[in-house]
């Protein structure tokens, strides 16, 4: 097939289509297939050609998010977090770091807290995101927003999306019991402003204040 | 991030195919690999998700207690018979990444992931780990995070999980399958040293996955303690750390099990101090004498010398916790 030496990695044999992957990259061809409407990816099929030709499509993905259904499409290399940006204008939650440093990007998959930097839009297929946009009921704050406002939990903002839905979780999985387990369980949400001891208060009080959330 | 292609198999058939070509990777929880392929560390044509298969289960088994390849880092952590039967497995996943990660973080992609040196994340560096013959940018440059056990000239990395040292220390074994069929073997031969091929990590062949771990029943579970050191309170990959579990009876060890993090390029046991601690009271003396004897082939480097003091003081301490005496 190639008389081009194949892309030896470290652990193992060559990649048989190097040359033919290469050549497609250096022409451009890319952009151009890119941008156009991608078929379905036949995501069970092996053979190299249809690999190549995948490379460049989209993958159907069906999410429901903050109560409504989404069919979207989607690369697979989309994550989860731009998909909710750039996709659906949801840009409640936020982009920091990236790499699941910061927390920022907080939501909850199924009701379980993630950070959406790190999940590829295509392995939420079917699942229930709920973003800081869904948890108001109509002009009414949840209460964890509430209490956000009322303890000053903020300053310049920028984590408080991801604060807030770290913090509901953290009310939820039962460890809100003390400062100290509130911390730890906290701790997956840096915030540059230093608000700790604020946002700390207003999971406390919203704990003791023994609403579903 | 290069483009890939993204496939869920239904079957552990379908994924053992998929795997057997060396472009494609398994992801799980992804909050590794999806890291590394952003920074370009890593680029996989193809991306095996195993998400569809059955391997989310913990089960007690003939051999202990059985968990599967797929449980989350968060799920494993409060298990009920986790809690009971190995609570240091317990504390090691809650001292490990934030909440949110470990809902994510699977016990396969856990033990499969990669070292956190900062010469392997940044591509314009030089790294054997990352690019094998292009030296090791660590071993003379900032070297404060890395190895003082079982380093080579080729690479001084350490591994970064938490989880792994609690398993060595439990003496678990990893259920491995292949084309061929499955293999088990000890958690403590999994991982590697670097020797002269830093970039395998373990001994996990192109085309094989990881099945679950089994943990054989022990009665450490009323005398262990994980503990951490590190930079911030929380969410830190550690400096040092040390599992400890002693089996204690009538005021004496009978079986005492170390393990450390942060230190070499795999979990890291401590036999001789293991071995030493057998048949002794659990006196602060002991356990002093323990840590010094773990330390005997420990080498520094220029920024992580401080790890020659931190690591026996860490050891003492955790064994403190594990006796009762703290
Ligand atoms: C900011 C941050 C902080 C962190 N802090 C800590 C910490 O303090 N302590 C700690 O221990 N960890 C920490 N982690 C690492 C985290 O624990 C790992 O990223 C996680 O455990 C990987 O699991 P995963 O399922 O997401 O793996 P993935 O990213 O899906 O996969 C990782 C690797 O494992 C392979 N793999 C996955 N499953 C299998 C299988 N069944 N068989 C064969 N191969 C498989 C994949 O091919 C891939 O190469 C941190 C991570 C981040 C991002
Ligand atoms: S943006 Fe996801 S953790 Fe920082
Ligand atoms: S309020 Fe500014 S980063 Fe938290």
């Amino acid at each position: 097939m190639s008389d081009k030496k194949p892309i030896i990695p470290p652990n193992g044999e060559g990649i048989s289509n190097g040359t033919r992957r290469d050549f497609i990259k250096q022409t451009t061809v890319l952009t151009a297939v890119a941008m156009a409407p991608g078929t379905v990816v036949k995501a069970a099929s092996d053979h190299i050609d249809e690999q190549i030709a995948a490379v460049f499509e989209k993958m159907p993905l069906k999410m429901e998010v903050n109560g409504k259904l989404q069919n979207l499409s989607v690369e697979p290399r989309s994550t989860l977090l731009d998909i909710l940006r750039e996709q659906l204008d949801l840009t409640g939650t936020k982009k920091g770091c990236d790499h699941g440093q910061c927390g920022a990007c907080t939501v909850h998959v199924d009701g379980h807290r993630v950070n959406s930097c790190l999940t590829l839009g295509v392995m939420v297929n079917g699942k229930k995101i709920t973003t800081i946009e869904g948890l108001a009921k109509g002009d009414e704050l949840h209460p964890m927003q509430e209490a956000f406002l009322k303890h000053d939990g903020f300053q310049c903002g920028y984590c408080t999306p991801g604060q807030i839905m770290s913090a509901v979780a953290c009310i939820r999985e039962g460890h809100a019991n003390s400062e100290g387990e509130i911390r730890e369980y906290m701790s997956g949400n840096i915030c540059r402003c230093g608000a700790y001891p604020n946002i700390v208060n207003a999971i406390q009080e919203v704990k003791a204040g023994g609403q579903t959330v | 991030m290069k483009q890939f292609q993204y496939i869920r198999p239904a079957s552990q058939a379908a994924v053992l195919d998929a795997i057997a070509k060396s472009g494609s990777k398994i992801i799980a929880g992804g909050t590794n690999l999806v890291d590394l392929m952003k920074k370009g560390v890593m680029s996989p044509d193809k991306l095996v998700d195993i998400n569809s298969l059955p391997l989310n289960t913990i089960n007690t088994s003939p051999k202990g207690l059985h968990i599967g390849a797929l449980v989350l880092n968060s799920v494993l952590s409060e298990n009920s018979l986790v809690l009971d039967k190995h609570p240091l497995l317990s504390m090691a996943l809650k001292a490990g990444a934030s909440p949110q990660l470990r809902n994510m973080a699977t016990v396969g992609g856990n033990m499969m992931q990669r070292t956190r040196c900062a010469y392997f994340y940044d591509t314009t560096m030089p790294c054997n780990k990352r690019t094998p013959g292009t030296g090791c940018g660590a071993m003379g440059g900032y070297n404060r995070m890395h190895a003082i056990f079982g380093s080579s000239p080729q690479c001084i990395a350490v591994h970064p999980s938490d989880m792994c040292v609690a398993l060595a220390a439990l003496g678990a074994t990893v259920t491995i399958a292949g084309k061929k069929g499955e293999r088990h073997i000890p958690f403590t031969e999994f991982h590697r040293l670097p020797g002269e091929h830093p970039e395998m990590d373990n001994h996990l062949a192109t085309g094989e996955m990881i099945l679950g771990v089994d943990i054989p029943d022990n009665n450490f579970a009323k005398n262990s303690y994980y503990l951490k050191v590190r930079d911030r309170q929380s969410y830190a990959f550690a400096l040092v750390s040390v599992a400890a579990a002693l089996d204690l009876r009538g005021g004496v060890i009978k079986e005492a099990r170390l393990a450390m993090g942060g230190v070499a390029h795999k979990p890291w046991r401590l036999f001789d101090a293991e071995k030493f601690l057998a048949g002794k009271a659990p006196t602060e003396e002991n356990f002093n004498k323990a840590a010094q004897l773990a330390m005997q082939s420990a080498k520094a480097y220029e920024y992580n010398a401080f790890k020659l003091k931190l690591a026996p003081a860490t050891i003492a301490e955790a064994l403190k916790h594990a006796g009762g005496l703290a």
